[in-house]
């Protein structure tokens, strides 16, 4: 068994960094204080092929393997969740486009997403309806060769700006997904603004008025929608998030370290205090841990292994519940300064909350990982008393 | 491959997430068996385990409802 990086991911993994430090970081807080992400910042990310990340190569995307694509992740998360949240949104059309789309949606629209021509956003959550995803109450009903949607959608990250709209809605009262471009008559959107954390993230609502969209915009079957076309959407995007909040956990601790090691209090340094140093040292171990729950998923992922969805919904829940951790600790230690929007921990606390709540609240994730293990340990009796009676 | 080794290959990648013994005919979304996440899971299972790529196409539940649908389905694919 190795864990270890290959010299390749270890490049990429240097570019990525540098590109946050320099072009995503130092500006990360006034996009907050302005709830907005400006459009030279997208441009810059689609010119460096990053929302082509996991597009293969034949469709103009950059095909990284999934643990490349998860140091993407997470250097994009330190400099700002609200831009992960781009990454991840506009990943999920993409990931759903490339296992469940037709021939031709995937000709039309990958080399789009690749270059940022388009950027999508995933329409599932409604004002009614969150965590019971599968009984979205927008509908879709087919007439002339056509799906025409009518409904509402809510909390729809960078809603404000995407062009193409991954969108559930029931048709004959089964889950299914369609593609619906922002220039559809009867589509609109308004933004939603004073969020607790993601202010840059452009979340919008989205109204559909009865769009008409050409039968050919369903992505999978009628009935697919939320199981397969949602299902491998949000299993990209708990990846995405599980990896953004290494990120975003790292940034706390540099801003911790760099902090502890220039304030002084009692005639000492911060970083000599017992009490600091133990919120340090959690800190430090269990980013430690959920990276490596990040790389088994992404070990899984490449192989296509089944277990990798479990193993997903682990790494996230681990990772947002630590990153929440780390994030209330490190405005902690910054006293009331980290209450001010003149160090960036006040942020990185605001949207470490938010990641506990995105693609699957760590409630569901409980629910799941819970009745997982229940699984496993009845499987595990059941072979232990088939071997007793042979 | 032969039908029975599809089938106990299947059987058991199903007892990972069913606590009971599923009949061969037996109903497996519509009788609440398994959860949301179950669907994606027997897709990477068909795709790795038998070296076939699950497609739009294919997405249709006679492939998918029972364990004798999905070993018919893959023994079509291979």
């Amino acid at each position: 068994m190795e864990i270890e990086l290959t010299p390749q991911q270890v490049q990429e993994q240097d570019i990525f960094r540098a590109f946050v430090s320099e072009e995503i970081a130092p500006y990360a807080d006034q996009y907050d204080q302005d709830e907005c992400t400006p459009d030279e910042v997208i441009k810059k990310l689609a010119e460096i092929g990053y929302l082509g990340a996991i597009i293969p190569k034949e469709h103009g995307g950059q095909g990284m393997d999934a643990i490349t694509f998860g140091l993407l992740c997470e250097e994009i998360g330190r400099g700002s969740a609200s831009l992960l949240s781009l990454l991840t949104v506009h990943g999920m059309v993409c990931q759903a486009i490339l296992k469940w789309g037709s021939a031709s949606q995937k000709a039309s629209w990958l080399p789009k997403l690749a270059t940022g021509e388009a950027i999508g956003a995933f329409g599932l959550t409604e004002p009614n309806i969150g965590s019971d995803a599968k009984n979205v109450e927008s509908t879709a009903l087919y007439s002339n060769n056509s799906y025409v949607l009518t409904g509402e959608k809510k909390w729809i990250s960078f809603g404000q700006l995407a062009n193409l709209f991954l969108i559930i809605a029931q048709c004959d009262g089964k889950p299914s997904a369609f593609l619906v471009e922002r220039n559809t008559p009867g589509f609109s959107t308004a933004p939603i603004t004073g969020l607790l954390g993601f202010r840059s993230a452009m979340l919008a609502k989205v109204h559909l008025n009865k769009c008409q969209v050409p039968e050919e915009n369903l992505v999978g079957k009628v009935g697919f929608g939320f199981s397969h076309v949602a299902g491998a959407a949000l299993d990209h995007g708990r990846y995405c998030v599980g990896w953004g909040c290494l990120g975003l956990a790292q940034a706390c601790l540099n801003a911790c370290l760099s902090y502890t090691s220039e304030r002084k209090q009692f005639g000492s340094f911060l970083k000599g205090h017992q009490l600091i140093q133990q919120m340090i040292a959690e800190m430090i171990t269990n980013i430690k841990a959920a990276r490596l729950l990040c790389y088994h998923a992404g070990y899984l992922k490449d192989k296509g292994d089944p277990s990798l969805i479990m193993e997903t919904s682990i790494a996230k829940y681990f990772a947002s519940r630590m990153v929440s951790k780390v994030a209330d600790d490190a405005v902690q230690i910054h006293g009331a300064n980290g209450c001010s929007s003149d160090y960036p921990v006040q942020r990185y606390l605001r949207d470490a909350k938010i990641m506990e709540i995105i693609e699957g609240s760590t409630q569901m994730q409980q629910i799941i990982i819970a009745k997982s293990g229940y699984h496993s340990f009845a499987l595990e009796k059941r072979k232990a008393r088939q071997k007793e009676k042979t | 491959m032969t039908t029975d080794e599809i089938l106990e290959k299947t059987k058991s990648f199903l007892a990972q997430f069913i606590n009971v013994n599923v009949a061969d005919d037996e109903e497996l979304f519509a009788s609440g068996l398994v959860n949301s996440l179950f669907a994606m899971q027997l897709v990477l299972f068909i795709e790795k385990e038998f070296s076939i790529k699950v497609e739009n196409e294919d997405l249709d539940y006679d492939n998918f409802r029972t364990l004798n649908a999905i070993v018919g389905f893959i023994e079509k694919k291979i």
